[in-house]
């Protein structure tokens, strides 16, 4: 038995060290950490796609390389000392919660570098972060769903109050607003990312107290299934949902990754990759709509060119005046919100009901 | 054929000792077979399994502060189950210890001083074990079944840390995004070895709950009231123990255990309060327990199989590209394996033929 | 269909599938075994039933293959448990995690595919009656199953010989043995009785609930089932009650926050569990009834002495 095993070992240990050497010439390893499984169809399965783009645009001349389902804390941490110590370049580290292990790992290993997701802290030379303007998408949801709603009321289901999908919903009703001034919004806090059958109650509760469109900032396709079956509008989420129902989906924000992470790769290869903070939204590719469906040509019309000047830059969604809930001016008459100002948003704008859950 | 099992008179010392290696041989076994199916090289999945993470000195730190959370909670729940107290909530008891522990660097981070960090520690214990105390208050107060107090209480914890790290206690500075203000120094648990890795306190303070809760099991009264009143409260009211008090017992300790794991893993691993602070550590313990047979010491060589099962699973699925949900059915079968071998130690295993058996059956009686 | 015709429907349909696993877990209990693992068997049953229903095309052979896939899979749990007598909870656990693995495993293929429904039922006539129409006469066919399975295993367990027989074997194995019942073989089919159970509740998500497949889309209702059977004190009718009640609160929850009361969500959100909690607390004061209702042998391993 223990001759057995020591044989093993050392056939086992021969075989790693063949793989490494092989390994050590050729293709740049990149590598990601994701939150939930990449089956979520939702956020991470996007960031894999992104993923999946590198591999197809550089072929052979990358490895790619992941862990799914990664808890933030200290799993997070290993998983990214795993990833570095194997050989990665380039670590894509894709949710908020990998804030502190990114930049802790990255201390020690200043040759390898970091990309992180949706956070604030480039705490080294070597780390960079990223995020999308989804809420240029939702400006634009917010003005179809105007004029889709008949009732003028709309059902948003939303995750967990951060300032990303306060400011989705700030967004969203900017747009509404735009073509319908008394537009109103009925929000329901699921506490969850994913949760089919929750969002789908979550669905049903906000058709039964009368809203006529339904959008949602999580990431499963059962809202959109529920509004079908109920006979009403909806938005996608993350991806494009028309499959899930053809008659039903207006249009969806994509999340593209791909872009970015084939620019940042590139870089990596060419030995220019420096530290930077993007932003990216419609103008960069990141924030993508899914074809215009179910709605009338005026409807898609204004759609269209809402998009075309956000993509543009000549129009902004926190363009003032906008008030604050209670009134209070936040932005003046043509005044452009700050990004970071939009980056910790923690307030409603007027016409929004709701309190946040905080 | 079926298989048929003969009690053992004694159990037997030889199985105790070769039953973990005879699990290790069937689950390499299974594992090369599931391996190869998956179109990967079998001997280099399994090497990376089991020999790689323990290959490097930063790993075994890693290794360590895997399992000091299952190994801390783990012995903790030892006592309930051996007192007959199904607390299979130390998820939520892990939580609130995180929370009330956290108070001093969140709420109050002018205050430095040495003394931070020992005040963090205690207030965590209480926490967890006050919060244990409510299924305890419950089952004898009112006789209600802990088994769904203390579950349904996790999913209050959770809910209720999610709302903290999202409003009252949210960061100042922190972009309103959902996390506490970063613990000053003198709130963070030291690492045991700084210079190799970032092992903390909390693996000594597993170990040592585990010496301490052994001696406590094998070598006390208190152990023996417990068991004695697990196996049979009627015998152990005889004996003139309280079977109320034990409940308090068990889930005061397994509670507090609970809420150390919890305050060590957020001052020494994580250094914040956040919304998700457990990959469900409390529900995984209660499979170390099991695995541990109960016992402390079995305990801790249980918490570090499992956790050298994650860190395996993670070499795996980057090195082979194999996905982490046959990281998770390989950490199944492995257990299925353990458990399956364990029961060598007071049986037999005897297979008797189809047509033989009725026959066979008289003669073998050996009661 | 008026508001409140509709949140009940809602109601029925958060709460069936909890209804479903949680019967079938309820026999198992009474039969003595604990199975932690309905979490597990509920996944595999979801990802089964949608493939099925997917690659033939019939939603109701997707249905059948779940509750195959679910009692086959708790036979692994019965093996090892009744016939190896490996500790119950730590190999329920151990068939959550398996089963999570496997159905991720299986599923991938399923990602972002949309699934089959299966059709709801429609009497002309009745189910368009006002508030009770499509509540009684207009819903999908495994509702009824779950109200008609209800009937049935309390029927069984105390109004038939069979039923008497398995509770004895629950409530202590060694005098049951003693008097002839072959221990082992009933809880065999108890167990997979709670198999198939959580399998058709599995499929009651990917088929009806949400046509879909997602990975770990139970999302922890398979535990919600395990707490329910003791919430309901091992009785069928009370788990239909305590089901309908965590539905009900949860789905109230939801309208509390659409209506804006401006209660922090979480703490709306923790309302069924609590809730779940408190009536417990109230029902469970009579001692007497909950040690008759409770199986002795819960969880203690038999082998039978020859």
């Amino acid at each position: 038995m223990k001759k057995a095993l020591v044989s093993f070992a050392a056939a086992a240990a021969v075989l790693s060290l063949g793989t490494m050497g092989a390994m050590a010439q050729d293709p740049t390893k990149v590598c990601a950490i994701y939150v939930g499984p990449i089956g979520d169809y939702g956020y991470s399965y996007q960031h894999h796609q992104g993923m999946l783009d590198v591999k197809e645009h550089f072929g052979d001349k990358v490895e790619i390389s992941y862990l799914e389902n990664v808890a933030e804390g200290p799993d997070a941490e290993r998983a990214l000392e795993r990833l570095a110590r194997s050989g990665c370049k380039i670590v894509f580290a894709t949710s908020f919660g990998f804030m502190d292990p990114t930049n802790k790992v990255a201390a020690r290993f200043p040759d390898v570098k970091f990309e992180h997701a949706t956070g604030y802290k480039r705490e080294h030379e070597n780390v960079s972060t990223y995020n999308s303007k989804f809420h240029e998408g939702r400006y634009v949801q917010g003005v179809i769903a105007g004029k889709m709603s008949e009732k003028g009321v709309a059902g948003y289901i939303a995750s967990f109050p951060i300032p990303e999908v306060i400011m989705g919903i700030n967004a969203f009703m900017l747009g509404a607003q735009s073509v319908n001034p008394d537009f109103k919004v009925k929000i329901v806090w699921a506490n969850t990312w994913i949760d089919p059958a929750k969002e789908a109650d979550a669905a049903k509760a906000l058709i039964d107290q009368g809203v006529d469109i339904i959008t949602q900032h999580t990431d499963s396709t059962a809202p959109l299934q529920v509004a079908a079956e109920r006979g009403i509008k909806g938005f996608g989420q993350a991806s494009d949902m028309i499959k899930f129902a053809p008659e039903t989906q207006l249009t969806s924000i994509v999340d593209d990754w791909g872009p970015y992470y084939i620019e940042r790769v590139q870089a990596v290869i060419d030995g220019s990759w420096k530290q930077s903070d993007v932003w990216g939204g419609m103008k960069e590719g990141h924030v993508v709509m899914a074809p215009y469906t179910n709605m009338p040509d005026d409807v898609k019309k204004l759609a269209e060119e809402t998009e075309a000047k956000i993509k543009s830059g000549e129009f902004n969604p926190f363009t003032g005046p906008i008030s604050k809930q209670d009134g209070s001016e936040w932005l003046k008459e043509g005044e452009v919100a700050e990004d970071s100002e939009v980056l910790q948003m923690n307030f409603y704008i007027k016409g929004i009901d709701d309190k946040i859950p905080n | 054929m079926r298989i048929e099992l003969v009690k053992r008179p004694q159990h037997s010392a030889l199985f105790s000792a070769l039953s973990p290696f005879i699990a290790l041989a069937l689950t390499l076994v299974a594992g090369a077979i599931m391996f190869a199916l998956l179109g990967k090289n079998p001997v280099q999945a399994l090497y990376l399994y089991f020999i790689d993470p323990l290959r490097e000195v930063w790993s075994l730190h890693e290794l360590a502060i895997k399992a000091a959370p299952l190994i801390l909670i783990g012995v903790g729940l030892s006592v309930c189950f051996l007192s007959n107290n199904w607390n299979i909530g130390a998820e939520g008891q892990f939580i609130v210890g995180a929370i009330i522990g956290s108070i001093l660097p969140v709420l109050f981070p002018e205050f430095q001083s040495w003394i931070v960090l020992p005040i963090m520690l205690l207030l965590g214990i209480v926490g967890g074990a006050a919060y244990g105390s409510i299924p305890a208050l419950l089952k004898v107060r009112f006789n209600t079944n802990e088994i769904l107090t203390s579950l349904m209480l996790v999913y209050v914890a959770q809910l209720f840390l999610d709302w903290l790290v999202r409003g009252p206690w949210r960061n100042p500075e922190g972009f309103n995004f959902p996390q506490t203000r970063s613990f000053h120094e003198f709130a963070i648990l030291p690492e045991l070895l700084p210079a190799s890795g970032r092992a903390n306190w909390g693996f000594a303070f597993a170990i040592i709950a585990a010496i301490v809760l052994w001696f406590l099991l094998s070598k006390t009264l208190k152990g023996f009231e417990i068991k004695v009143l697990g196996q049979s409260p009627r015998a152990g009211r005889f004996a003139g123990f309280s079977n109320a008090r034990m409940v308090f017992f068990a889930f005061l300790v397994s509670g507090g255990l609970a809420g150390l794991a919890g305050i060590s893993e957020v001052s020494g691993a994580i250094g914040h309060l956040q919304p998700s602070i457990s990959p469900g550590y409390g529900f995984t313990a209660i499979i170390v327990a099991f695995l541990g047979r109960l016992n402390p010491l079995g305990i801790v060589a249980a918490g570090l199989v499992l956790a050298l099962s994650y860190l395996g699973g993670e070499a795996a699925q980057i090195s082979l590209g194999v996905s982490d949900k046959v990281a998770r059915a390989f950490q199944g079968m492995l257990l299925f394996f353990v458990l399956a071998s364990d029961t060598l130690i007071h049986y037999r295993i005897r297979l008797v033929g189809r047509q033989a058996a009725p026959a066979a059956e008289a003669p073998h009686g050996n009661a | 269909m008026g508001m409140l015709e509709s949140i009940l429907l809602t109601i029925a349909t958060a709460a069936t599938p909890l209804l479903i696993a949680a019967i079938g877990e309820l026999v198992v209990e009474r039969s003595g075994v604990l199975n932690l693992g309905v979490e597990g068997m509920m996944i595999m049953g979801a990802v089964t039933g949608f493939g099925v229903a997917l690659t033939t095309g019939s939603p109701w052979l997707g249905v059948f293959a779940a509750i195959l896939v679910g009692a086959v899979f708790s036979l692994l749990f019965g093996f090892l448990t009744l016939t190896l007598v490996t500790n119950q909870v730590a190999t329920g656990l151990a068939l959550t995690l398996l089963g999570l693995g496997i159905s991720g495993m299986a599923g991938e293929a399923f990602v972002g595919q949309p699934g089959l429904r299966l059709a709801r039922l429609d009497i002309p006539g009745l189910s368009d009656l006002p508030v009770v129409g499509r509540l009684l006469f207009g819903q999908d066919p495994i509702f009824y199953i779950s109200i008609a399975l209800t009937a049935a295993v309390a029927y069984f367990l105390f109004r038939t010989r069979a039923g008497l027989t398995l509770r004895s074997v629950g409530d202590n194995h060694t005098s049951a043995h003693a008097l002839g019942i072959k221990v082992i073989a009933i809880r065999y089919m108890a167990v997979m009785f709670g198999g198939a159970c959580a399998g058709l509740a599995g499929a009651y998500l990917s088929l009806v609930y949400t046509p879909q497949w997602v990975e770990n889309m139970t999302a922890g209702r398979g535990w919600i089932a395990l707490a329910l059977v003791v919430f309901a004190s091992w009785r069928p009718w009370r788990v239909l009650a305590g089901a309908y009640l965590f539905g009900g609160v949860s789905i109230g929850q939801l309208h509390a926050q659409a209506f804006g009361v401006g209660i922090p969500s979480q703490l709306l959100s923790s309302l069924p569990y609590l809730a779940t909690v408190v009536v417990l607390v109230i029902i469970s004061r009579n001692r007497r009834l909950t040690m008759v209702n409770t199986p002795a042998s819960l969880g203690r391993p038999f082998v039978p002495d020859r």
